[in-house]
């Protein structure tokens, strides 16, 4: 009620006031807006005028930066191939002072197989390599590399890698061919040369003799989804070590899934898993002991089904998700291997010596990397492995290596890196090996050099 | 024994099905390798984009991990915005080869590389890793020039109607509203720099050798011996007499590096040392990143 009432007051007084006076204020307003909307549709009109000006300024830069941008060759982001195929040459060389004889070395429950073992003593030439790789055109990439390796005095060329790979498949589908470290586990499919330590883990060597490659076909496929997922499959010839001999064409087949992430900005994952299996094995040779004097050495020989099963696990940390100063890296590792079959001893008897065979090892290690400078690096490693095999004749089993003697093998190692720049790294490894009943301090002098194109390394 | 067969392929199949169904209006997925080009594709491609960027202003793009990430993000791009020139050089291509994704492989459409559309500086006559880590085709650090970023945002812009054809007019338009506004940006820049003419630089990286004549800054020291080559005590010992002779004004670095050397040469010498960002933080425009570059440049100049 008390608001209405100034309402009423102004009203009665509008009501009141003179009508005459009224109508010429009210042209008086007309009047003025009028020159004030004659005034507006002024600036208006030279507003649009300006903003057509500088938009048409804005098209003339547009038509001439594209005249420009037409000039310059198409080259510049692809620098790299001006040496195509970009080739690169690792140069490795290292020292070790290692008290037990290579030639005695031993994972007691593991028939070695492969380039497994110590490596020579004092100063060698490790593994020098010549890598190949380019876009072959728009649809495939292709690799090779060529490893050089002493061997009882000469240089062994030995064709590590040749593979071919889609790059326009689509859909998340990669397939690759040809010769390739097969992407069981984690450390598996990098170089030796990218490894944290002078090294392969005990279970590596144990297992794969220090690396499982393989000629076959691989297929991925990454899901599009935000967490990172990709799904695997390898059809392998199986004519290497860990498989069998070159008699077998069964094959081998992997199938292995990977997920990861980001946490935060500083914080990145992996984990995998991944099955390894070769059925109906023939003749599959490994070291096993060292026979001294016989001129022709026994020589244990596998046949039956094999079947590995991997978990891996890779953690990293850098602030602000930037590597280049500091990082974190924390790896882990786990294999399972179960075989059944016959173990036969070549060259031996007559009788020849074999047995059944039903083994179980398996092995894990753990490492973590601090880069502490931008040019140096420190680690720590852990490896353990074990064993359970069973057989028939027990003797046959020690003979061939697959008797665990009562021992776990382990072995702890840690590493100093510094690194002058992207291109080059020397390493200072020291072990405490006890793989077998005679432990071992060992120390490694390891410098690793790669000449040419600039690698892109895996996660 | 049937069951668990059925289970494991459903679940294949609905892991697998999503990726063969596809939206006629969604949006195009952008990879940009650094934030620039992030605020770049944003700005042309507006509400039709959704853009990823690899790296943010934190971190040094020569020095990037392939993460698990990156490569679920570069598996599902339909368009790839990256410097080029080898910067990426490290880990572009491992997470090119692992994505499985056909549409931002090299020589496609969605394959875009700045670096092919504005000419490069410091083009090494002789490639020799003696001299450090250098890019065969160039210094590719030119986002950091104005008037290159407005060749790239053309190309791009051209790009962008490439890949997504539909929205050709959309991306013109855009293109025509960024080139005025940031050619208006470049008036007031070039008049609020005036007393950054002649000014004498020390820089830690040789990262701003695009923005230096533009700006008339002279750049008089680096504290990397060779580029990539961290600061050794020698080398910044004779950069710090080098300085006492003949100062400098300022000590640029980029907010991603290492600033332990900047310090040390700011106490020895009071040259007052800025970490500038060197690239565009999260969702920052192109224009706000190069307001806030130089009102920092210019702030320091007492």
């Amino acid at each position: 009620m008390l608001k209405a009432f100034p309402m009423a007051v102004i009203t009665a007084v509008l009501l009141m006031s003179d009508p005459v006076l009224a109508e010429t204020e009210i042209e008086l307003v007309k009047q003025q807006l009028d020159s004030l909307k004659r005034d507006y549709e002024q600036r208006i009109a030279a507003m649009e005028a300006r903003l057509l000006k500088t938009e048409e300024r804005a098209q003339q830069v547009i038509t001439e930066t594209r005249k420009i941008a037409a000039k310059p060759a198409r080259t510049n982001s692809v620098a790299q191939n001006k040496f195509n195929p970009a080739i690169s040459l690792i140069l490795d060389g290292r020292y070790a002072n290692v008290d037990n004889d290579p030639e005695d070395y031993e994972l007691p429950g593991f028939a070695l197989g492969g380039e497994s073992g110590l490596g020579s003593k004092g100063l060698s030439l490790g593994e020098s390599e010549l890598v190949l790789s380019a876009n072959i055109d728009d649809k495939f990439y292709g690799k090779a590399t060529i490893g050089f390796h002493n061997e009882d005095g000469g240089t062994e060329v030995d064709l590590e890698e040749a593979y071919i790979q889609t790059l326009g498949l689509g859909r998340g589908l990669t397939l690759k061919a040809g010769r390739f470290f097969s992407a069981m586990g984690y450390l598996n499919e990098q170089h030796a040369h990218a490894w944290d330590f002078a090294d392969a883990p005990l279970i590596y060597r144990g297992l794969f003799g220090d690396q499982l490659r393989d000629d076959g076909v691989q297929l991925t496929y990454v899901a599009p989804t935000d967490t990172f997922l990709q799904l695997g499959t390898e059809l392998l010839s199986g004519s290497r070590f860990p498989a069998g001999g070159e008699q077998n064409d069964m094959g081998a087949v992997t199938v292995f899934a990977n997920i990861g992430g980001d946490i935060g900005i500083a914080h990145s994952w992996q984990l995998g898993l991944s099955h390894w299996q070769a059925n109906n094995i023939e003749g599959r040779t490994s070291g096993g002991h060292a026979h001294g004097g016989s001129t022709t050495a026994e020589t244990p020989s596998f046949d039956g089904d094999s079947k590995i099963n991997a978990l891996d696990f890779v953690y990293k940390w850098a602030a602000n998700g930037n590597p280049k100063n500091q990082h974190l890296k924390f790896q882990f590792e786990y294999f399972d291997r179960k075989e059944d079959g016959t173990v036969t001893m070549l060259n031996s008897g007559p009788p020849i010596e074999t047995s059944s065979y039903d083994g179980h090892q398996k092995g894990w290690y753990t490492q973590a990397i601090y880069q502490f400078k931008p040019q140096w690096r420190a680690g720590l490693r852990y490896d353990q492995l074990d064993s359970n095999n069973k057989g028939f004749d027990g003797d046959v089993l020690g003979e061939a290596g697959l008797n665990n003697e009562g021992h776990i093998p382990k072995r702890t190692s840690a590493m100093i890196e510094w690194l002058p720049s992207e291109f080059s790294r020397v390493r200072l490894q020291y072990n405490r090996d006890e793989s077998y009943e005679t432990s071992d301090d060992q120390i490694m002098l390891q410098y690793t050099m790669s000449l040419g194109s600039h690698g892109a390394h895996l996660y | 024994m049937f069951y668990p067969r059925i289970k494991t392929s459903a679940l294949l199949l609905a892991l697998i099905v999503p990726c063969f169904a596809h939206h006629a209006d969604a949006q195009i997925n952008v990879f940009a390798c650094e934030p620039e080009w992030a605020a770049l594709s944003r700005a042309l491609g507006a509400d039709k984009v959704k853009v990823t960027s690899a790296t943010t202003a934190m971190q040094d793009p020569h020095h990037i991990q392939a993460r698990p990430s990156l490569i679920a993000k570069m598996r599902r791009a339909d368009l790839l915005v990256c410097t080029g020139a080898d910067l990426e050089v490290g880990w572009l291509p491992l997470l090119l080869r692992k994505s499985g994704n056909g549409s931002v492989q090299p020589g496609q459409t969605g394959h875009f590389m700045a670096a092919d559309y504005v000419a490069l500086l410091e083009k090494p006559a002789v490639l020799d890793r003696s001299l450090g880590d250098i890019h065969v085709a160039g210094n590719p650090h030119f986002h950091l020039d104005p008037e290159r970023m407005l060749q790239v945002s053309v190309a791009l812009a051209d790009t962008l109607a490439k890949v997504d054809p539909a929205n050709q007019s959309h991306y013109q338009n855009n293109l025509a509203t960024f080139t005025q506004q940031w050619q208006e940006a470049i008036q007031q820049w070039q008049q609020r720099s005036q007393s950054l003419r002649g000014k004498r630089i020390v820089v830690s990286h040789n990262s701003w050798v695009y923005l230096e004549p533009w700006l008339g800054l002279i750049q008089v020291a680096t504290l990397e011996p060779k580029p990539g080559i961290p600061a050794s005590s020698a080398h910044l010992s004779k950069v710090l007499t080098k300085l006492k002779q003949n100062p400098a004004d300022m000590l640029l670095y980029a907010s991603y590096q290492n600033d332990k050397s900047a310090r040390w040469l700011t106490q020895k010498t009071t040259i007052p040392a800025v970490a500038l960002p060197f690239s565009p933080s999260k969702d920052e425009t192109l224009v706000q990143w190069f307001d806030r570059l130089l009102n920092q440049l210019l702030s320091i100049q007492s």
